[in-house]
């Protein structure tokens, strides 16, 4: 019976009513799936989203009851799917909303105010790595991600977006929302860097190779937005960690 | 293989954790099925509601809002914590991390009440999003009574295991439904979850008389009522067919059955589930106050009986 649950090809037990447990099982994670990736759903249509998606069930089926951690294969597979090559961008924006739902679930964890990075010493300074809360994510895409994400899901009114440019979507977590934006390509580099465990110095670098680059501002706007959760000075012969865990 | 003792009852309720800690029971009163959407009417209405039940499954991430409304929800009502992923009617063994995940849950937000179904959801490592059936004879007793027995033991406290909708018979079923269901709770303690809508269904699909089944039941060892709405189609052979839709109010014919239910065995906790095509708030709370005003019609004849 298990076997030809997700198989139409194979017969099931002899009552005709097993269909109905093989619409559930099918229609059920495809429903799960379209509320993970609405914006996906609204550029494709249902009927396109409901054939991929079952072509996608059976590709991956969830292998754990805990359906909010199911979906994470989604974007790579349909930016691969022969039938949606018409659509370049569907990858890009199911990947937004896949670190959505990520930020959606991460963990709770305090954040510091600018006055904890005061108290290192400024001969430290560059050495020093900034961890970010738990539910920041970017996602990075040569079409404007962000832009296309806002208008399909009706949070942006206004003229289309210009497809041929790039955007980076920084994806936060307020009280009870998630916030998605596009931020400029030298803030892009300098997150980028320090959520990959860079210190400032190295990651100050990867933002002054992009136009327009404040470190200053851009430390300040992470303070004020709540995006630092721990601070790790390095003190010559070890380090400190600040966090208000 | 769990050993069993006699004294299996006594042992869960001393593992509970401290009475301040843990909430008492359900009220008997009529509750609703927590979507997020009605988080905002929840939050700023602060409406009058018996208890709040949502699906473990939803609150298995690691942190953010799911966990922030939870914790509003727990300070409001009674909490009903209703797994639908364990798969106790599996083949194979139970999933040692889900048991872990429950019990994290529990012991973060201590519900008054656990529930989950005779049926299973998980095989060969995919997990199927479903409720589905098995057949009812001495080998499925046997390893449906060891899975309650590792449940029970695994969070420390018994559940309610709840009867299922049913589409399909087996040929190998040797037992009745209710027969099944009163030897799993002999056997491990548990208590039933009695989810009336489903045995219209399955009455419906199979065609068995469900206020003969409910007159049947055995109300004493049930700590929670389900009622829901269900769907009507007609088969490729032109029978009628009711589906668990949780998808609109709940059918004339099932609050008259919930009505007999009552009338026999005085109020107990009753859940309205509305799980697609969720309304807006009014609507579900309207639902729960009809319930609501079936359960007080038999709180009030049994203040007559007792006077």
């Amino acid at each position: 019976m298990a076997a030809a649950l997700l198989d139409p090809a194979r017969p099931g037990p002899d009552d005709l009513r097993f269909s109905v447990h093989r619409n559930n099982v099918v229609a059920g994670l495809i429903n799960a799936l379209a509320e993970t990736f609405p914006a996906v759903h609204a550029l494709v249509g249902d009927e396109f989203f409901r054939a991929a998606g079952a072509v996608f069930v059976r590709a991956h089926p969830p292998v754990s009851p805990v359906l909010i951690h199911w979906g994470g294969a989604f974007p790579d597979w349909i930016a691969a799917f022969p039938p949606a090559a018409g659509v370049p961008y569907l990858g890009d924006v199911a990947r937004l909303e896949w670190a959505r739902t990520e930020a959606y679930n991460a963990a709770d964890m305090p954040s510091l105010a600018a006055r904890a990075l005061a108290a290192v010493a400024p001969e430290r300074l560059p050495r020093t790595r900034l961890t970010l809360h738990p539910a920041v994510r970017l996602v990075a895409s040569r079409f404007p991600v962000a832009s296309l994400w806002a208008d399909v899901t009706g949070r942006h009114q206004g003229s289309r977006p210009i497809l041929s440019r790039a955007e980076t979507a920084l994806i936060t977590r307020g009280e009870n929302t998630v916030s998605v934006r596009a931020i400029p390509p030298a803030s892009a580099a300098f997150l980028r860097s320090l959520m990959a465990g860079q210190p400032l110095e190295a990651a100050a670098g990867a933002g002054m190779n992009e136009p327009d680059f404040d470190l200053t501002a851009e430390i300040s706007a992470l303070f004020q937005a709540g995006l630092v959760a721990g601070i790790t000075a390095d003190n010559g012969s070890g380090s400190w960690a600040a966090s208000s865990m | 293989m769990i050993t069993r003792h006699p004294d299996r009852e006594l042992r869960l309720m001393t593992t509970h954790e401290p009475p301040s800690l843990q909430q008492r029971a359900l009220p008997p009163r009529a509750g609703i099925s927590f979507k997020p959407c009605h988080w905002p009417d929840i939050n700023a209405g602060n409406p009058d509601v018996g208890f709040f039940e949502v699906h473990a499954e939803n609150y298995m991430g690691a942190g953010g809002p799911p966990h922030r409304m939870l914790e509003g929800l727990r300070a409001r009502a009674p909490l009903s914590l209703h797994g639908v992923g364990l798969s106790i009617g599996s083949e194979g063994r139970l999933d040692p991390d889900h048991l872990a995940r429950l019990r994290h849950l529990i012991d973060r937000y201590q519900p008054a009440s656990f529930s989950e179904h005779l049926a299973w959801s998980s095989h060969g490592g995919i997990y199927f999003n479903d409720l589905l059936p098995l057949p009812y004879n001495a080998q499925t007793l046997a390893r449906v009574a060891d899975h309650v027995d590792e449940t029970q033991t695994a969070l420390g406290r018994p559940l309610l295991l709840e009867n299922p909708s049913a589409y399909v018979a087996f040929v190998d079923a040797t037992m009745d439904e209710i027969g099944f269901l009163t030897e799993i709770a002999r056997r491990t303690g548990c208590g039933l979850l009695l989810d009336v809508n489903n045995v219209y269904v399955s009455a419906v699909n199979q065609g068995f008389d469900a206020a003969a089944y409910l007159d049947a039941f055995p109300l004493h060892l049930v700590g929670q009522i389900h009622l829901a709405g269900h769907a009507g189609e007609v088969d490729a052979d032109g029978r009628r067919l009711l589906i668990d839709a949780h998808d609109r109010a709940v059918d004339a014919a099932v609050h008259a059955l919930f009505a007999r239910v009552i009338a026999r065995g005085g109020a107990k906790p009753t859940l309205i589930e509305w799980d697609n095509n969720v309304p807006a708030f009014d609507v579900l709370l309207a639902e729960m106050q009809a319930a609501e005003a079936i359960l007080r019609s038999a709180l009030a004849i049994s203040d007559v009986a007792a006077e």
